[in-house]
């Protein structure tokens, strides 16, 4: 081993706390990589569980019940303004006009025909009152789009109505 | 690297500040679609959920509400809740039970109570127990507004079970919920 050799040896040790030195003067490099990884693991978790879309509220005014003493004092429709939309089994609708030996138009629920009826309806009988008779079996989504066609049309007339004996007696026997 | 990773944290501080957790359903629900506008509000509402098959659950916001609501129903059907049981109750989603089926239910960790297949509030003319969570809901909360979430393919003849119990109860003006209309 030459002299020059073992000088760098010797030498070895000594120079590496200077290097450190050197270090600890340049910036120190944080790994962010686990830091960035939870922020978007966050991010995706409230982004999912923010509810968007708020649901909405369809308001639905009930007549009060008649107390027993005074259903007589219960007005009378007029036979020619009364409109009464029976909803049925299997998306079916009737509805006619009046009380009795009406005319009962069928047909399986389709928006443009209900809307058609309503508008027909509220051009032509001034005083018009809207009787909705959903049948046990009819769903629910028939009553809310027909309501909803209601409240587009603008008829302010209207209540849901229990489906009476002489209703079934029009409606065809299924 | 770092305008990216600021644009995260903004983006989690945001959603954190803005979420209200879903309050989870007791069942799944398909809400009907309607074009109308008015939003439901975050606060006052109790809501009587109805299941395609009848089943109806209730609930209401606010803690202090359904603490309140829960002694006064177990004064009503003689059954003294303790206080720990109202805590429990308060931070319950939804109930789907006969009364009397409470204490046990409630004495269940929120692990078990997911097992539980609830049967759904009594609503008949023999037994009608919805008609006095609701009625005791307003006495606890008198601005409270109703809501009826149905599924869309209810039959109509429960719902009609529902609205008539309200009718008898004096409370004519309620909302249903819906979904706005996706198409249009």
């Amino acid at each position: 081993m030459s002299m020059e050799e073992q000088k760098e040896k010797a030498d070895w040790p000594r120079e590496k706390p200077k290097r450190d030195k050197r270090e600890q003067k340049g910036s120190i490099e944080v790994d962010m990589n686990p830091m960035v990884d939870l922020a978007f693991l966050l991010l995706t978790f409230f982004m999912l569980a923010t509810t968007f879309s708020q649901p909405q509220l369809m308001e639905l005014v009930m007549p009060v019940l008649p107390e027993e003493e005074d259903v007589e004092q219960e007005q009378p429709v007029k036979e020619t303004q009364a409109l009464s939309i029976v909803l049925g089994e299997e998306d079916q609708v009737y509805w006619y006009v009046g009380i009795t030996q009406p005319e009962v138009h069928q047909f399986a629920w389709d928006e443009q025909r209900v809307r058609q009826v309503l508008e027909e309806a509220q051009n032509n009988m001034s005083e018009l009152v809207l009787l909705i008779k959903p049948m046990e079996a009819s769903r629910y989504e028939n009553l809310i789009d027909l309501l909803d066609e209601i409240n587009a049309v603008g008829i302010e007339r209207y209540a849901i109505a229990e489906v009476t004996k002489e209703d079934r007696a029009l409606l065809p026997a299924d | 690297m770092n305008p990216m990773v600021d644009m995260a944290f903004l983006l989690v501080s945001f959603f954190m500040l803005t979420t209200t957790f879903k309050a989870a359903e007791p069942i799944l629900i398909e809400k009907p679609q309607s074009q109308s506008e008015i939003k439901m509000p975050e606060r006052g509402i109790a809501t009587i959920t109805v299941g395609e098959e009848g089943r109806i659950f209730f609930t209401v916001d606010g803690k202090y509400t359904r603490k309140k609501l829960l002694k006064m129903m177990g004064d009503q059907h003689q059954i003294d809740f303790s206080g720990t049981e109202q805590d429990e109750f308060a931070l319950l989603p939804s109930v789907g039970l006969p009364v009397e089926q409470l204490p046990g239910f409630l004495a269940l960790n929120p692990q078990q109570r997911k097992g539980v297949d609830q049967p759904g509030i009594p609503c008949d003319t023999a037994r009608n127990e919805l008609s006095d969570w609701v009625v005791l809901t307003r006495v606890a909360n008198p601005g409270v507004r109703i809501a009826v979430n149905a599924d869309k393919d209810t039959p109509y003849a429960y719902i009609d079970r529902i609205i008539r119990t309200l009718q008898h109860n004096k409370i004519y003006r309620f909302n249903l919920i819906t979904e706005l209309e996706s198409t249009e």
